[in-house]
C-alpha cells in the first residue's frame, strides 16, 4: 500500500473517533480513504469534511475539548493556514494528531515534497515525528495518539508527497487486537457538562500565562523518554523497534549525513556507493525532530573519528539555511564537537539522486577555507 | 402586534426569575450584550455549554481565575466559533452525550466578518448548533472599528468623518435564509418576552439554528447608558431591525409588527455615531430601511 493507505488505516485502527479534514495534494488519497470506509461503515469514529483546513483544526479543538480522540491531514497551504490554531490547540494541550505530508509552499504553486510546510511550524508547540518509509507511517500514527495523549501535547506525522504518500511499499499490517493493546480504550466520557461550571481557555494575564507555557516546555522536554518507552512497548507488541534518532553507522566513519524523511532512506542505501562505502559514510536519520532528542543525538555525532557532518534539508529559512542544520550546529554547540558541518540543500523540493549526492561530496571535498559551506543542489 | 406567537404571550409576567449569569462580570455600563445573555440564560439554563471567540463577552464572561455564567465557557480563535462549536457538539456525541447543547455566542465580528467562513460551512453541513450573534455594529472590545455589520452612515474610528460608512449593513439574515437552516431568528433586548422564546423555540429543533441579537452599545454608539433598551425598541419600531423568524429559508414568520413605523429620526438622535449624516443622507437611510422592510413583509405574506 500507499503511505496515505497507510496513514488512513492506522487511523482507523486507533479508533479516532473525530476524524474533520479538507483535501489538498498530496494528501487527499488520505482523507479519502477515511471517507470511503466511513460511508460503508467501516470506520469506528465520525468523518467531517469541511469548507477549509481553518475548520478543520478548529472542530477538532471542539471536540478535543469535549474529550474525544481526533485525527486531522494536511499539506502544505493548508497547514500554514491551520497556524494560529496549532499554537492554540498546544496551548489548551489537546492530544491531536494530524498527519502533515510535506509539499511546498508557494509562491510560485508547486507540488514537491519540501519540508518547509511542517518546519516553519517548529515552534508551535507540536510534537514532530518525520517518517522514512510507508511502514513507519502506519506505525507512527498509531504511537502519535499514544504519545499525545500520555504527555498532552499535539502531535504531527511527517512524511514526504509522493516519494511516500503514493510510493506502493510491502507493509506487515497491523492487526486490531494489538493495536487496542497498545492503544487505551478511546474516551467514553465528556470532560465537560454543564452541572460542572469551568472556563477553558479564558483571557489571563502574564503570571498565568508564563506557567502555561512553562508547562507546555517542560512536558515537551518529556517527550523523548516518553516516546522512547512507548517506542519498547510497540516493539513488544508489534515486533518492530524504533529509535529517537537512528544511527547508521557500521564502522568509523568519518562522514555522517543527516537528513529526514524518505531522503533519509534514500541516502541510506547510497551509503556503499560512496567513496570510501559504508565503513567511511554514516547517518543520522532524524525522526523525532520536535523536540530534539539532545542525548541521543549528541552521543551519535560526537565522536572523535566524525571530521564532516553533511546535512540534508530540503527546506531553507531564508537567510540562515536548512533549518537541521541549524538546529543540529544549536546542539552540538559546547559538546566539543570538532567536525566541519556542510548543508547540502535541496530546498524547493529537490530530489535526491546518487549523482547529485556525489557532486555534492565532490563540492564538499574540495571545500576551502572561506567558501559558503551551503552546498546548493540546484547549482549541481 | 396580532401576530404574537403563542410562546411569547404565556411568558408575559411570568418571565423566569431564576438567574444563571452573575453581578461582577465585566460589562460596561449600559450593555446590551449582557442583558441579551442574561435572558438567553433563563432559557438554556444549565442544558448547554458556550463557546466565545473573541469579542466583548471574550471579556464580558470573566478574567481568569474569575467567570459569570452558570454554565460551561469555551474560548476560542476568532473566526474558529462556528466550527469549534460544531467539533464540541461531535465531540460530545463521540463520547456519549447526546443531549448537551452547544451555543456559540459571537460578536457581529466573528459573524459577519472573520467568522462567516466557517459559520457559512457549519450552515450549510446542518451542524446541530445554536449560533447566536450578538450585534452592537462594530468592533466595540476594540474601541469601535466598523465591522460589515456597521449601518450606512455610522462614525467609527476606522471610518472617520467625514469618510462616514459608505455602505449598507450587511443583510446577514438573508445570508443565513440562503443556507436553508431550519430555523433562524432576530431578537433584541427591549422585547425579552420573545428573545426568551425565540431561544427555547431554537433549542426544540435539530441541526444548525441562527439568532441575530441586536444589543445597543452606549460606549461605541454615543448614546447614554440609561437609554440602552429604548434604542433597542427603536429599533423595532422604526423597522431598523425588525422581529421575525424563518424556517428552512423559507416560511418568514414577523413576530413584531409596529402599528406606525416610528421616525427614524427618533433612532438617530439619541446616537452620535450618526450625528454626522446630513439630511440626504437620513433620506438615503430611511428609503434604505423602507425598501427591507416592504421586501420582508412580502415575504412573510402580510401584505
Amino acid at each position: 500500500m500507499n503511505g496515505n493507505q497507510a496513514a488512513a488505516l492506522a487511523v482507523k485502527l486507533s479508533r479516532a473517533q473525530v476524524v474533520c479534514a479538507y483535501p489538498i495534494t498530496p494528501q487527499t488519497s488520505l482523507v479519502e480513504n477515511i471517507a470511503e470506509m466511513w460511508a460503508r461503515g467501516n470506520f469506528p469514529g465520525e468523518y467531517v469534511s469541511v469548507e477549509s483546513e481553518y475548520s478543520a483544526l478548529s472542530y477538532l479543538i471542539g471536540a478535543a475539548y469535549a474529550g474525544a480522540r481526533t485525527f486531522t491531514a494536511t499539506s502544505s497551504q493548508g497547514l500554514a493556514y491551520m497556524h494560529e490554531l496549532l499554537h492554540w490547540a498546544s496551548g489548551a494541550r489537546l492530544p491531536i494528531v494530524m498527519v502533515n505530508v510535506n509539499r511546498t509552499l508557494g509562491a510560485p504553486w508547486s507540488l514537491e515534497p519540501d519540508q518547509r510546510d511542517s518546519l516553519s511550524q517548529r515552534d508551535t508547540g507540536w510534537i514532530q515525528l518525520y517518517c522514512s518509509d510507508v511502514q513507519e507511517i502506519m506505525d507512527t500514527v498509531i504511537v502519535a495518539f499514544r504519545l499525545a495523549e500520555e504527555v498532552k501535547i499535539p502531535c504531527m506525522v511527517i512524511y514526504d508527497g509522493f516519494s511516500l504518500s503514493h510510493t506502493y511499499e510491502a507493509v506487515q499490517l497491523l492487526r486490531q487486537e494489538q493495536a487496542d493493546l497498545f492503544l487505551n480504550p478511546p474516551p467514553k466520557s465528556a470532560l465537560i457538562h454543564p452541572s460542572r461550571p469551568q472556563t477553558v481557555q479564558p483571557v489571563t494575564d502574564y503570571r498565568y500565562m508564563a506557567r502555561v507555557v512553562q508547562a507546555g516546555h517542560r512536558a515537551m522536554m518529556q517527550v523523548p523518554g516518553r516516546l522512547g518507552e512507548i517506542d519498547r512497548l510497540f516493539a513488544e507488541i508489534f515486533g518492530r523497534k524504533y529509535s529517537l534518532a537512528e544511527e547508521t553507522n557500521f564502522g568509523n566513519a568519518e562522514t555522517i549525513f543527516v537528513a529526514a524523511g524518505a531522503m533519509a532512506q534514500t541516502v541510506k542505501s547510497f551509503l556503499p556507493l560512496l567513496d570510501g562505502g559504508e565503513e567511511k559514510n554514516g547517518l543520522l536519520r532524524l525522526r523525532l525532530f520536535k523536540p530534539l532528542p539532545e542525548e541521543e543525538i549528541v552521543s551519535i555525532l560526537n565522536k572523535p573519528f566524525i571530521k564532516k557532518l553533511v546535512v540534508l534539508d530540503r527546506n531553507l529559512s531564508m537567510g540562515i539555511g536548512g533549518v537541521f542544520a541549524q538546529e543540529i550546529k544549536a546542539l552540538l554547540q559546547g559538546t566539543g564537537f570538532r567536525g566541519q558541518i556542510f548543508e547540502l540543500n535541496l530546498a524547493g523540493g529537490i530530489d535526491l539522486t546518487l549523482d547529485l549526492l556525489r557532486r555534492g561530496m565532490e563540492r564538499i571535498n574540495a571545500w576551502q577555507d572561506g567558501e559558503e559551506k551551503i552546498i546548493w543542489g540546484v547549482d549541481l | 402586534m396580532d401576530n404574537i406567537p403563542a410562546i411569547v404571550e404565556t411568558l408575559v409576567g411570568r418571565f423566569p426569575q431564576q438567574e444563571y449569569m452573575y453581578g461582577g462580570h465585566n460589562a460596561c455600563p449600559g450593555c446590551g450584550a449582557a442583558l441579551a445573555v442574561r435572558y438567553m440564560m433563563k432559557a438554556l439554563q444549565d442544558k448547554a455549554v458556550i463557546v466565545i471567540p473573541a469579542s466583548c463577552w471574550s471579556i464580558i464572561s470573566g478574567v481568569n481565575p474569575l467567570r459569570c455564567l452558570e454554565t460551561v465557557v469555551l474560548h476560542c480563535p476568532f473566526p474558529a466559533a462556528a466550527a469549534v462549536g460544531s467539533g464540541i457538539k461531535k465531540g460530545l456525541e463521540a463520547v456519549g452525550d447526546l443531549h448537551t447543547h452547544v451555543v456559540v455566542l459571537a460578536g457581529d465580528g466573528g459573524t459577519f466578518d472573520i467568522g462567516i467562513q466557517g459559520l457559512s460551512g457549519a450552515a450549510e453541513r446542518n451542524e446541530d448548533i445554536l449560533f447566536v450573534c450578538y450585534d452592537n455594529e462594530a468592533y466595540m472590545n476594540t474601541g469601535m472599528q466598523k465591522s460589515s455589520a456597521t449601518p450606512y452612515g455610522s462614525v467609527s474610528t476606522t471610518t472617520p468623518p467625514p469618510r462616514i460608512k459608505q455602505n449598507p449593513k450587511k443583510d446577514i439574515m438573508k445570508i443565513m435564509a440562503a443556507h436553508q437552516i431550519p430555523y433562524a431568528a432576530t431578537a433584541t433586548i427591549a422585547f425579552p418576552e420573545d428573545l426568551l422564546a425565540k431561544v427555547r423555540r431554537a433549542m426544540e429543533v435539530r441541526g444548525f439554528r441562527f439568532l441575530h441579537i441586536l444589543t445597543p452599545c452606549p460606549q461605541g454608539w454615543g448614546s447614554p447608558v440609561e437609554k440602552t433598551v429604548e434604542l433597542s425598541r427603536l429599533a423595532v419600531q422604526t423597522c431598523v431591525f425588525p422581529l421575525f423568524e424563518i424556517e428552512d429559508g423559507r416560511r418568514y414568520r414577523l413576530t413584531f409588527c409596529p402599528d406606525g413605523p416610528v421616525p427614524l429620526e427618533n433612532y438617530f438622535r439619541l446616537q452620535k455615531r450618526f450625528s454626522s449624516l446630513d439630511r440626504e443622507q437620513v433620506e438615503l437611510a430611511r428609503e434604505s430601511v423602507n425598501y427591507c422592510w416592504e421586501e420582508l413583509r412580502r415575504k412573510a405574506s402580510v401584505l
